[in-house]
Order: structure tokens, then C-alpha cells, then sequence
């Protein structure tokens, strides 16, 4: 089967990969690039696991083909943190607890801080549907709405 | 040895303080690796044939068209895995036989399920294995099927085991049936009590398998070489008991297996058994190449993990004060495909909560055709004390007595014998409830089709066999090896606390990891809520052993006995002036000069932990029933729970409210829907609807610390308690909201509106 030559952008470094035509994104970043933070929980985009952003826009990788982000840019887990210094979120999730086993933490944080992208100011019950649709078994939820809610506090004082 | 370190009060400086627990960072930068994140050089891909019918003979399996495929490296059915003999292992909560394991990783004579393996393949690309995996051809006889309970015990129902007959049963049935096993529990004289009753209430209650629902599926990876030694990476709750089973079912000496366990991304009991790992060793083999192996989410729901759905009768006398007289249930559940439920711990949990003179469970384990069934958190007994915590609130009401006073009257407590056999030692159950009847929920107004309900909660909590090695390192900060998985508790961070604690060191100079089955010996999977009990008092007891040991290299440097120093805070010190005038020796200064006194310092344990202190939980839940759709919303919900003692509190919440959200997801919408054929019709998250961020509110949380005296922190498990009131609790406010008694779970929309709809009681059309 022909391979398709795809030339995009992944967390800022520019990144060309070769993939099949109905190969997802989700399987191009974790057998492809071995970029392993996106994670699967369903393959169906029912879970949320595999959130990334594609030109800014909240998505679940396992629903967007390789081929569709040829010259977009894609944000994944992998380049949340700046350097040395962790993202807000990722200091909140860590300082209330917001996380037990993690394989929907990248998921979250991804599609949280989409939200406080949009919404600096969410209201709990905002912040609750924005995450509606990605899914933790573990926390009950009740950390990561407070997490969240205190890393938009701090990013709207900085 | 067995082991029991006793619990001493004292100062705390690390334990009850919130540190970032340890595998934080990683989780949050997409760092740690799961299970399917794990990949080898070289490394092949495989998948699974699964059977598409609920239940049918294996006539023949055809694997030549696969094997002929370009890029398929191996093929596995039946005929490459041994025949097992019954033999019994323990696996988590629940009880294994190996000749079923082997027929559950792999289809024999029969597939009892969909989604029962038939066969496995490995090839170079996932898609090759795909598509390999769909040019095998089994010829299949299906045969009638059953997966309710009851049905399943009638005459003339399908049967699964054609040799199965009845255990527990005096005498033996002559004939097979699914009813594999009875368990029987009694206490005192159940007649006498109901006849001393002035209240008698039995009802009926059902529930539905639900699934643990962890959002990692299954996934292994192995690499078999060509001395016969295997790897096997694999995210597992228990590590040496993959490896145990790995070793029985393909007749392999233990020492040539090792497990190395990935970070785990949910259990809950589903992942303390093989599914794909001796398949991947297999096919690994065969292949001469590593093989990995993940499953879908279908895979998941299909042939994994569910839980029991079950028919329980309830039956409570107690007289006008809401003094319980007497007792009796008999627990109908289904084992999946072969015996083996979660019946025998839901028969003990039934009404263990309370003191009772006279009592009589009788709990069946029901072969169907479903996936053999996994522990699932607190393992049945959120299923058998619906029915309990549902007739309590009846009564309370029949009476007018509050439902909480009316628990306190019969409360469980010190000295109280259980009806399976032990004595209660010091329990919290009843400090759970009075902290519930002085909580400010009760006071919270409710507005119409609003209502409050309450349900309580216990679960035994185990120990079992332990280990751990703790090394000071050369500068004085210190690495612990642990052998019990952290199954995302947080058990690690509880780890490193107690291990601090003890030694008198800051807990960021502390750092835990879980070993291979090769570091360490035997654990136990993590189950039972036994982690940071057994786990906490083995890092104890190899902490004391290196405390020990620097004593005695400090005595050494000061020439004075080793009776004569004494441990304080990180430093060895002379234990009064009459030892000597010595300045202090920090753990890092004896570490530094260790191989001059001695060598490296070390601390080891490998105990059976022993002495695990039950838990108890009070949950207060308040609701509104939408009487044009039947859904029911959470408005507050509040966890009381007894840990004995929180050593990192936040994952205590963690765990109060984790639980508690799955209970709700249980309770309210999750359920397996089979078709005329046996199909499951929902196995994926879009149909199997766990509960989401917006469905629920914040989950209220209240720690009462009733130490566990077994435990040198008072450590009580607790990871399990707190799925098991949400079913009933939610019931009784819907009651409260409605005026309608729910029986059945889930407590669904379409549900619950029938429910309005047949009570004529108001719902719109």
C-alpha cells in the first residue's frame, strides 16, 4: 500500500512521517513518532485519552487521519511544559491530587487548557462540560475541576 | 513470618501531610509508561480471534490461509497450550482454577462468550495481524445459551459444563447444572428471630454486570529467547501472580519468567489475571521475535473483567425499637463462563455492618454465558448490601426512626462476632455514623422531587505475603524497592511518607519504585485494599532494619555498644550523656563512610502482612428525579469512611471519591446488554456510559481516623469501601424524591420513567 509523505508541525518542531492512507493520528504519534504521551482508551473518540490540539482546535486524535494534518500544527502532552517549568495545569493537577493512575491526565490537560484558552474564567459547571468528554475511572472528578479551576485563578493573575 | 507491628501514637512530622506524590511529574508530561507504550526492537504485533457467539462447540479451526499471509510470523489456537487439571490458585479476591484459566486465555472445546478467544496471530504490522486475524476459519455447533442467573438454574437451561456438579450441597446432585458451588453462612437461629419480629420485610432485588471500566485496556508485550527465558512487560495489578500463572499454564519454571510490571492505568481488580500474556509468550516463541498485544475497547468489554449481575432475596425481621432480630439472603450470582464469583466475599459482606444474633446467607456461584467474571472493587458486595441498606431504609420509615439511628441501634462494633467467624477489633462503623448524623448535609433544604438517601458500606481488607528492599544510598538519600504494585492510589507517595517517617529524612529524599518479579520476592496482587497496609508495614520494617544497622555502624565509629545509640531524627545520637559525648551522626554521614564500617546499608522485609483492619463507610446522597425523562441527578454527596489513618490524605479523598463516582456510574447508568443471541450489544464507551465530569457534583468527604491496632500507623485498606453504598443509597433518595422504591439497578432514565409511568404518579406524556 502506498505510504504518504506528510510534512506537519508538533509542538512547535517542524516533523515529516510517512503513513497509510487510513492510518489515525493517534497511531501516527505513538507507532510512528513514538510519541507516546497521547494515549488510547477507546480508538472511537469516546474517552478523550488521545486529546490533542490540531491548529489550536481540541480533537481526539484516533478520530483525525495522519493525512489531514499535513501543514497544521499539532499539540500533544509532550510539549505542555516549557523547558524546565511545568505548565500551570500540570503544577495544579499535581498540587491537588487531580490525578491517580494517569492515563487520562494527558487527555485532561490538553483539553483543559484548551478551555482556559477560550474561557480564562470557567464556572465549575463549565469547566465539568468542557471535560465531559474525557473520561477518568479513578478521581471521581472532584480534584481536576478544583485543579483546574485553580490554575485558571493563577493564569488570570499572572 | 507473619507480621504485625503495633500501632504507637506519637508526633508525625510526614504522614497526614500532602507531598506530590512521586509519579506525579511523569503523568502529567505524558512521561510514564503504560502498557502499550512499551515497545522492542523487532518486535512483532498480535491480535486475537474471538468467538462471535455466546456459546457453541469448536468443531475445527483453520489457520492455514492466515499463515500464509505475508508478514504473519505465528499462529496460536488451542493445540499450542497444555491441558491444566483442576488445581486452585488465589488471584486478587477471588479464587482461580487453572484448568479454566487456560480455557478462559483460550477456547478448548466450547467458547462460552462472545468474545471468547479462539485463536491468536502475530505478524509485522498491527494491520497485518488484522487482517491475518480474519482468514481464520472456525467451524462452530452453537448451541442454546443463558446469562441470567436464575434461568440459568432451571431444569432444563442450557449447560455450560457438562460435568459441573453442584458443590456445597450435602448430598452431591446426581446431575450437572450451572449452579457450580454453594456457600452457606449462618449464625444463630434465623426462625426463632423472625418469629420474635414485629417487623418482617423480603424483597427482591436484581443488578446487571457492570464492567471496572480502567480507561487503559489489556496490554503485553513478550520476548521469548531462544534458552527459554521470556520477558513479559504488562500492566498488571500483580506482577508475581502474571508470573505464577504464566508459569503453570505454559509449564515453565518461575525463575525463567520475568514480569516487568508497566505503570498501570486502572484496575480495580480487572487486571489480576492473565488474558493476553501467555498468548504473546506464545506467539513470542513461536516467532522467535518479541510480540505485542493490546486489546480494543471492545476486546475490553467483551472478554474481560465484568463483574457479577445478580438476583438477591433479602429478608429482615426487627422488632418496633429497630432492633434487628433476624436475617436472611440468599445471593444468586452469575460466575461468567466458568465458577468462581465474587459470591463467597458478598455472602460474608451482606450484614456485616451490624450485630446480629440470628443470621442465615446462602450464596450460589451461577455458570453463564458471559465473560468469567473479574474482581470488581469490594467484589460483590455493593451487589448484596443493596438489597440490606434498601429494606433498612423501608424499615426506618415503617417505624419512624432515622435511618442513620436506626443503623446505630444495630451497629457492629468492638467484640461484635461476625457470622463468618471473627471477632471484630476496634472498627469505626459507628463513628462513621455519628459523624454522619452531625453532618451539615443533613441540614442542606431539598426542593420537590429532591430527596436524601443513606447507605452504609464494609469490607474486610487483607494482608498477604510482602516485600521490599530499601537502600541507603552512598549520599543518604534513600531508594525503596516495592513489589506491590501501586495500582494509582498513590501508594507510592504512602510509600516514601512512612519510610520518611520512620527514618526522620525529608520524604523528597525518598524515592520509591516498583521491581520486576526479579528485584524482589513473591507480592501479592494488589487487592483486597492491602496495598499501603502490607506494603506500609513491610517499608516499616525494612526501615527499622536499617535504622539497625546504623546504630550498630554508629556504636562502631564511637566504640560504645549498640544499646547505647538511639535513632532521632535522621541521626544517630549517644542515648544519654553516660554513653558518651558524641556528635550526632546524620544518615548521611553514615552512609558516606559505610564501606569502612561495614559495607552498604540496606533494609529488607518479607513478611505476610497479617492484622488488616476492616473498613466501614457512612454515605449521605441527595438527589432530583426528573420526572419527564427519569434521570436522575446528583446534588451533593457526602463519604464518611474510617481509614484508621490517612497517611497521605488527599489520595485518601481521592480514593473516597473515585469510589464513590463508580458507584454512582453503577448505580444510575452502566450495564452490560446482551442480544437474543447472547451478543453484548453495548462494548464501547459511547453505549457503556461511565460517569462524566458533568454528571456529577463535588463529592463531600469526611476521614474518621479509628487506628487499626495491627499496623504501625494505624493503616487501614480503603480503596474498596466506598464503591459499595452508592446503589443503595441512591435508591433510598430516590424513594425519598418519588415515593418509588427502585429494585433494580442500573437506575436509568428509561427506567425509572417506567417506574413513574407504572406507579400513575404524575409523569407527563
Amino acid at each position: 500500500m502506498a505510504r504518504y509523505h506528510i510534512t506537519t508541525t508538533i509542538n512547535g518542531d517542524e516533523v515529516d512521517f510517512l503513513c497509510e492512507s487510513d492510518q489515525t493520528l493517534l497511531s501516527v504519534l505513538r507507532d510512528e513518532l513514538v510519541m507516546t504521551g497521547t494515549k488510547e482508551g477507546c480508538g472511537t473518540g469516546d474517552c478523550g485519552a488521545c486529546s490533542v490540539t490540531v491548529d489550536g482546535r481540541l480533537m481526539c486524535s484516533c478520530l483525525v487521519l495522519g493525512v489531514e494534518v499535513e501543514g497544521k500544527r499539532v499539540e500533544t502532552i509532550e510539549g505542555m511544559a516549557e523547558g524546565e517549568e511545568l505548565h500551570p495545569l500540570q503544577r495544579k493537577f499535581l498540587e491537588h491530587a487531580a490525578l491517580q493512575c494517569g492515563i487520562c491526565t494527558p487527555g485532561l490537560l490538553i483539553a483543559s487548557r484548551a478551555l482556559l484558552e477560550r474561557n480564562p474564567d470557567p464556572t465549575e459547571t463549565e469547566i465539568r462540560y468542557w471535560l465531559a468528554g474525557n473520561l477518568c475511572r479513578c478521581t471521581g472528578y472532584h480534584k481536576i475541576v478544583e485543579a483546574v479551576a485553580d490554575a485558571a485563578r493563577e493564569m488570570r493573575e499572572v | 513470618m507473619a507480621t504485625m507491628l503495633k500501632y504507637e501514637d506519637k508526633d508525625l512530622k510526614v504522614v497526614g501531610t500532602r507531598p506530590i506524590r512521586p509519579d506525579g511529574v511523569d503523568k502529567v508530561t505524558g512521561r510514564a509508561r503504560y502498557g502499550a507504550d512499551i515497545n522492542l526492537p523487532g518486535q512483532l504485533y498480535g491480535r486475537v480471534v474471538r468467538s462471535p457467539h455466546a456459546h457453541a462447540r469448536v468443531l475445527a479451526i483453520r489457520t492455514d490461509k492466515a499463515e500464509a499471509l505475508k508478514g504473519v510470523k505465528a499462529v496460536v489456537t488451542r493445540d499450542d497450550f497444555p491441558e491444566m487439571p483442576v488445581e486452585f490458585a488465589a488471584a486478587g479476591e477471588l479464587i482461580v482454577n487453572f484448568r479454566d484459566v487456560t480455557r478462559n486465555m483460550m477456547a478448548r472445546e466450547k467458547v462460552l462468550y462472545d468474545g471468547h478467544p479462539v485463536a491468536a496471530v502475530a505478524a509485522t504490522s498491527d494491520a497485518v495481524a488484522r487482517r491475518a486475524a480474519r482468514l481464520i476459519e472456525v467451524d462452530y455447533e452453537v448451541l442454546p445459551h443463558v446469562i441470567d442467573p436464575v434461568q440459568a438454574m432451571a431444569e432444563d437451561a442450557p449447560l455450560l459444563h457438562e460435568e459441573q456438579i453442584t458443590e456445597g450441597v450435602d448430598p452431591a446432585p446426581e446431575k450437572p447444572s450451572n449452579l457450580a458451588k454453594v456457600f452457606n453462612f449462618a449464625k444463630g437461629d434465623v426462625e426463632k428471630g423472625f418469629a420474635e419480629a414485629d417487623l418482617v420485610i423480603e424483597r427482591e432485588f436484581n443488578t446487571k454486570p457492570v464492567h471496572q471500566g480502567y480507561i487503559e485496556p489489556q496490554a503485553s508485550l513478550a520476548s521469548y529467547t531462544e534458552d527459554g527465558q521470556v520477558e513479559v512487560y504488562t500492566a498488571t495489578q500483580g506482577h508475581f501472580v502474571i508470573r505464577a500463572q504464566c508459569a503453570k499454564l505454559l509449564q515453565m519454571d518461575i525463575s525463567k519468567i520475568r514480569v516487568i510490571p508497566t505503570e498501570l492505568g486502572g484496575g480495580f481488580g480487572g487486571k489480576n489475571n492473565v488474558y493476553l500474556e501467555p498468548l504473546a509468550i506464545v506467539l513470542s516463541r513461536k516467532s522467535n521475535r518479541p510480540v505485542k498485544m493490546t486489546m480494543s475497547r471492545e476486546d475490553v468489554f467483551r472478554s474481560t473483567g465484568p463483574t457479577s449481575g445478580a438476583h438477591t432475596r433479602i429478608k429482615i425481621g426487627c422488632r418496633k425499637d429497630g432492633r434487628i432480630t433476624a436475617a436472611e439472603a440468599q445471593l444468586d450470582f452469575q460466575a461468567g463462563a466458568f465458577a468462581g464469583s465474587s459470591v463467597p466475599m458478598a455472602s460474608m459482606c451482606t450484614f456485616t455492618r451490624y450485630d446480629l444474633e440470628n443470621v442465615k446467607v446462602t450464596g450460589n456461584d451461577i455458570t453463564v454465558n458471559r465473560p468469567k467474571v473479574a474482581a470488581y472493587r469490594a467484589p460483590g458486595a455493593p451487589i448484596s448490601i443493596f438489597g440490606v441498606e434498601s429494606i433498612l431504609d423501608e424499615m426506618a420509615i415503617e417505624l419512624g426512626i432515622d435511618p442513620i439511628e436506626l443503623r446505630m441501634r444495630n451497629a457492629a462494633k468492638e467484640g461484635t462476632q461476625t457470622y463468618y467467624g471473627p471477632t471484630f477489633g476496634p472498627i469505626g462503623y459507628e463513628d462513621t455514623l455519628k459523624k454522619a448524623l452531625e453532618h451539615p448535609h443533613l441540614k442542606e433544604p431539598l426542593g420537590p422531587d429532591q430527596g436524601r438517601g443513606i447507605a452504609t458500606g464494609f469490607w474486610f481488607n487483607i494482608g498477604k505475603e510482602t516485600t521490599t528492599t530499601l537502600n541507603v544510598n552512598e549520599d543518604g538519600t534513600v531508594t525503596v524497592i516495592l513489589g506491590t504494585i501501586d495500582v494509582a492510589g498513590g501508594s507510592r507517595a504512602a510509600m516514601a511518607m512512612m519510610v520518611a517517617e520512620e527514618l526522620g529524612i525529608d520524604v523528597d529524599r525518598v524515592r520509591p519504585q516498583i521491581g520486576d518479579t526479579q528485584a524482589l520476592g513473591f507480592n501479592f496482587v494488589t487487592a483486597g485494599s492491602r496495598g499501603t497496609f502490607a506494603s506500609g508495614m513491610a517499608v516499616t520494617v525494612a526501615a527499622r532494619k536499617a535504622i539497625d544497622t546504623m546504630r550498630e555502624r554508629a556504636a562502631r565509629t564511637w566504640d560504645v555498644p549498640v544499646d547505647g545509640v538511639v535513632w532521632e531524627d535522621g541521626h544517630a545520637r549517644p542515648a544519654s550523656s553516660n554513653v558518651g559525648e558524641f556528635e550526632p551522626l546524620s544518615i548521611a554521614e553514615i552512609a558516606r563512610k559505610s564501606g569502612m564500617t561495614g559495607g552498604p546499608i540496606a533494609g529488607h522485609a518479607e513478611i505476610t502482612a497479617e492484622g488488616a483492619g476492616p473498613g466501614f463507610g457512612t454515605h449521605i446522597v441527595d438527589v432530583e428525579v426528573d420526572r419527564k425523562t427519569g434521570l436522575v441527578k446528583i446534588l451533593r454527596y457526602t463519604v464518611i469512611q474510617d481509614t484508621g489513618k490517612a497517611i497521605h490524605p488527599a489520595y485518601v479523598e481521592g480514593q473516597f471519591q473515585g469510589g464513590a463516582v463508580q458507584g454512582i456510574g453503577w448505580a444510575l447508568n452502566e450495564e452490560y446488554i446482551y442480544d437474543e443471541n447472547g451478543t453484548l450489544q453495548n462494548p464501547g464507551f459511547l453505549d457503556y456510559r461511565v460517569p462524566v465530569a458533568s454528571d456529577v457534583p463535588f463529592i463531600g468527604t469526611e476521614i474518621v481516623e479509628v487506628p487499626n491496632p495491627n499496623h504501625p500507623y494505624g493503616v487501614r485498606g480503603i480503596g474498596e469501601v466506598p464503591i459499595i453504598p452508592p446503589i443503595a443509597a441512591i435508591s433510598n433518595a430516590i424513594h425519598d424524591a418519588i415515593g418509588i422504591r427502585l429494585r433494580e439497578q442500573p437506575m436509568s432514565p428509561p427506567k425509572v420513567l417506567k417506574a413513574i409511568r407504572e406507579a400513575g404518579n404524575g409523569a407527563a406524556e
